[in-house]
């Protein structure tokens, strides 16, 4: 029986002890009176029965009060208690009972809190041997982790199903990269943990691949499969798959996921089809041209009585094609320059690490001293390091040989394309014989024999070099000519910034997790999730205030994952209210050139696929986007969450479910609350706090969540 | 009577040089520009060989070539392909599709003179 309930019985009993015992005694009276005492009583009685009463109900109102009060302080005071017990076993072990009302009550919230104390201490005993024996685990795990994020080559793991359980950093850049339109503003989204791999790959290569390494196994072959694919964005990815092999009962592996290496190969496709190109205007280009030369010259030789009109109009045919081919030739070498150097593999490196790393050479081979001038730190050149380093040592110990410099100096300029690497030094000038051997002769430094030339590593490097002498200074130099390089823009700083714990770009519990479909029925620590929450212009959606910023996260496998995040500003395209821009903090000039929300939503859309949605006081967010189903055309059909619900589930006798009242609560510390983003980080703390409070309440799946939220009183809530 | 010959290509400089060459070597000659023109010349002049030229505007040498071939009319119209493309797969095309000989430029006139003299049965 609830409280109040009781208290309304309890109220009845009262008034029953009241009255029933002065009526039953009336009534037996009555009945043992004759007709003239009963009419006489009536008499006396109605005559004074208004006092009765009042004085009664005066009785009756004391007694109300007394009974409300004692119900107050014992009865409401201990549900209080008993719920922040609650609160002290499950979500924060460090909340306490405030003692107050009655002092048996006191007595009881200060034993409580004492067991709370004695409690927190031995949890916090096995706390630590626990965390010390997960230590050497996670170690383990997280150097894995740093390993894979450290390597150059873009790395996916996945589970039989597709599904990601791990990536690195590179891999996050390169789909970063081919996002396509809407995507691309929501960081990488399509690469997340828990995601399906086969929305950036196409699912029968894969499927195929997998095919063909369970074959190899099978006969007992490497398991290794290669495809190219084709993203929707027209690039060309070469793909790698191997499988991720567990031991079966009969010693026989199974595959349980597979790593995907991925490489995007459009680039040198491309270069490949401009090679292609070029054999194909030298080749087939020159044979009509050099065909019509041959039959015009074999007539001329053939024939060489034909009279000397025709003679005529032969040689010109002959000179016209000569003409043609050699303009043709030109052209070529002029557009495809780029393409024709000798393939070497040439890797983007900064200028400034060539030198250094030849500084350190020459001081340690040579015992030279060396220094830098003007040097351009921020210059990439395409190079191959180790023979251009080759290179520099060998001319700084030719140097030394015939000079005996006390001291080379390097210089680092850029004109246009081009990366100026100068090696100077003082003293007299030389021949240019002197420097044509050197630039020819097989390179040697001491013991050290290179089969290369000067000049072959020049060539290699489609670059030149020359002797030049700077008079007024006393001094000359070697000039290296090297092209620049454009380098792969890597916002890789941005990145590392986030978050000062290691990167969750990984879960390997994931590799038993089959299906993460949204099925209602399932454990809410089961699913995945999408937090978010928006800036708007105002508190109205209906009165056409708009979404200024969206931010959201995502929690896979009851982990919230801070690296996979939308942060997106969007253009209202109305203007701000003045009074609303300390609350949400964006102004005129942030909202400026941003996407509009047709541009946004979809890539929010697609940022939320297959998770259900988790926001705080979700009705209001869930307005907003339900107001532009119609012109975006994308319906938020997913499950919704709603922490202010979930929060008057848990504790329906408090008072307030603000965010900030929540999490105080809860025990959860927050660095900062200034944006979306940083609110559905929030969110999603009290989130992962309430999944165990919810279950004590008897409440495991989402469909439960959800009818328990839609009964609490904050449910009629619209707008 | 003298065998006829039709050429069939779009640059006047390899034109001028198969003209004299197959005048001299006594054919009759007509000479078309393109692909429809040659269609139009084999029914007019009624050639015995065809000089085609692969790449031409309007109608390639090989549709020229398959029109030619899908009409039993012109069984006896013996075809030589002439062509800047030296791909051993489109020499495999061209003889599939029904030409007789394929001649990759650049060729000597002479080689030239004894295949067109071969396939006519004038040697």
């Amino acid at each position: 029986m609830k409280a109040k309930h009781r208290f309304i019985a309890s109220i009845i009993v009262l008034g029953l002890l009241m009255t029933g015992p002065f009526c039953i005694t009336s009534l037996l009276i009555w009945l043992d009176m004759k007709d003239a005492e009963r009419e006489m009583l009536t008499r006396l009685l109605l005559q004074r029965l208004p006092i009765g009463t009042m004085m009664t109900l005066f009785g009756f109102g004391i007694g109300v009060l007394v009974l409300h009060k004692l119900f107050k302080q014992y009865v409401e005071g201990l549900l209080r208690m008993s719920e922040t017990l609650r609160l002290m076993l499950g979500a924060n072990r460090n909340f306490r009972v405030s003692p107050e009302g009655p002092p048996e009550v006191q007595q009881l919230a200060i034993a409580a809190n004492d067991l709370a104390e004695q409690r927190n201490q031995l949890m916090d005993d096995v706390d630590a041997q626990i965390a010390r024996a997960k230590a050497s685990v996670e170690e383990e795990k997280n150097r894995l982790a740093a390993l894979m994020s450290e390597l150059a080559q873009a790395v996916v793991v996945c589970n039989l199903d597709g599904r990601i359980l791990l990536y690195n950093n590179r891999a996050r850049l390169q789909f970063k990269a081919l996002a396509l339109g809407p995507t691309s503003v929501s960081g990488g989204a399509l690469i997340g943990l828990g995601r399906s791999i086969f929305s950036i790959l196409d699912k029968s290569q894969v499927e195929h691949a997998q095919e063909v390494i369970r074959g190899r196994l099978a006969g007992g072959k490497t398991p290794i499969s290669n495809f190219i694919t084709s993203t929707r964005g027209g690039q060309l990815l070469r793909v790698q798959m191997v499988p991720v092999l567990a031991a079966g009962n009969d010693g026989e592996h199974s595959m349980r996921g597979f790593v995907l290496t991925v490489e995007n190969i459009t680039r040198s496709l491309e270069q490949e089809a401009r090679r292609d190109q070029v054999m194909h205007s030298l080749t087939e280009g020159t044979r009509a041209s050099l065909g019509n030369i041959r039959a015009a010259v074999g007539n001329l030789i053939d024939y060489p009585d034909m009279d000397a009109e025709l003679r005529e109009r032969f040689v010109k045919v002959v000179d016209d094609e000569a003409a043609k081919m050699s303009r043709s030739l030109d052209q070529t070498m002029g557009e495809f320059s780029d393409s024709m150097k000798a393939r070497w593999p040439l890797e983007d490196i900064l200028a400034i690490d060539i030198i250094a790393a030849a500084e350190r050479r020459i001081n340690d081979k040579l015992k030279l001293p060396t220094k830098t001038e003007d040097i351009d730190d921020a210059l990439w050149i395409k190079a191959d390091s180790y023979s251009l380093v080759f290179a520099l040592t060998f001319l700084a110990s030719r140097l030394q040989d015939h000079y005996e410099p006390r001291e080379l100096r390097f210089r680092l300029t850029n004109e246009g394309k081009l990366a100026y690497l100068d090696l100077i030094w003082a003293g007299p000038a030389m021949s240019s014989e002197t420097f044509y051997t050197w630039e020819m002769d097989a390179m040697q430094i001491g013991s050290e024999n290179s089969p290369l030339s000067l000049r072959d590593v020049i060539d290699r490097h489609g670059g030149e070099i020359w002797y030049q002498r700077e008079k007024a200074a006393h001094r000359a130099y070697f000039r290296f000519v090297l092209p620049l390089a454009t380098p792969e823009a890597i916002g890789e700083s941005e990145e590392r910034q986030r978050g000062s714990g290691r990167p969750e770009y990984y879960d390997f519990d994931l590799f038993s997790t089959r299906d993460t479909t949204i099925d209602l029925d399932r454990k809410l620590s089961d699913l995945a999730y999408t937090v978010f929450d928006t800036e708007t212009t105002g508190l109205e959606p209906s009165n056409g205030d708009e979404i200024i910023q969206i931010g959201a996260a995502r929690i896979v496998n009851n982990r919230l994952l801070r690296q996979e995040i939308f942060d997106q500003i969007v253009d209202p395209e109305i203007p701000l209210k003045p009074e609303s821009i300390p609350i949400h903090g964006i102004t005129e000039d942030m909202v400026l050139g941003k996407p509009n929300i047709d541009v946004v939503l979809p890539a929010f859309h697609a940022f939320c696929e297959d998770t259900v949605l988790i926001a705080h006081n979700a009705a209001f967010d869930m307005r907003f986007l339900q107001l532009k189903e119609e012109r975006t055309g994308l319906r938020f059909t997913q499950p919704v969450l709603d922490t202010l619900l979930l929060s008057a589930v848990i504790h329906p006798n408090q008072e307030s479910h603000k965010l900030d009242v929540i999490l105080e609560r809860l025990g959860i510390k927050i660095d900062s609350r200034h944006n979306a983003l940083e609110d559905a980080w929030a969110t999603g703390e009290v989130f992962l706090k309430m999944v165990p409070l919810l279950e004590e309440k008897g409440i495991v799946t989402v469909r439960q969540a959800i009818e328990a939220s839609a009964q609490t009183r904050f449910a009629r809530v619209t707008y | 009577m003298s065998k006829k010959i039709l050429i069939v290509d779009d640059e006047p400089n390899i034109v001028i040089s198969l003209e004299f060459l197959m005048k001299k070597e006594g054919f009759q000659v007509a000479v078309a520009g393109d692909g429809e023109e040659a269609l139009a010349k084999v029914a007019s002049f009624a050639p015995d060989l065809l000089l085609l030229d692969v790449m031409m505007p309007k109608k390639s040498g090989f549709e020229v070539c398959e029109a030619l071939r899908t009409d039993s009319a012109n069984s006896a119209l013996k075809i030589v392909m002439l062509t800047a493309k030296g791909r051993e797969t489109e020499v495999a095309k061209g003889l599939a599709i029904g030409a007789d000989a394929y001649v990759t430029k650049p060729f000597s006139t002479k080689d030239l003179v004894v295949r067109v003299k071969e396939l006519l049965g004038a040697v």
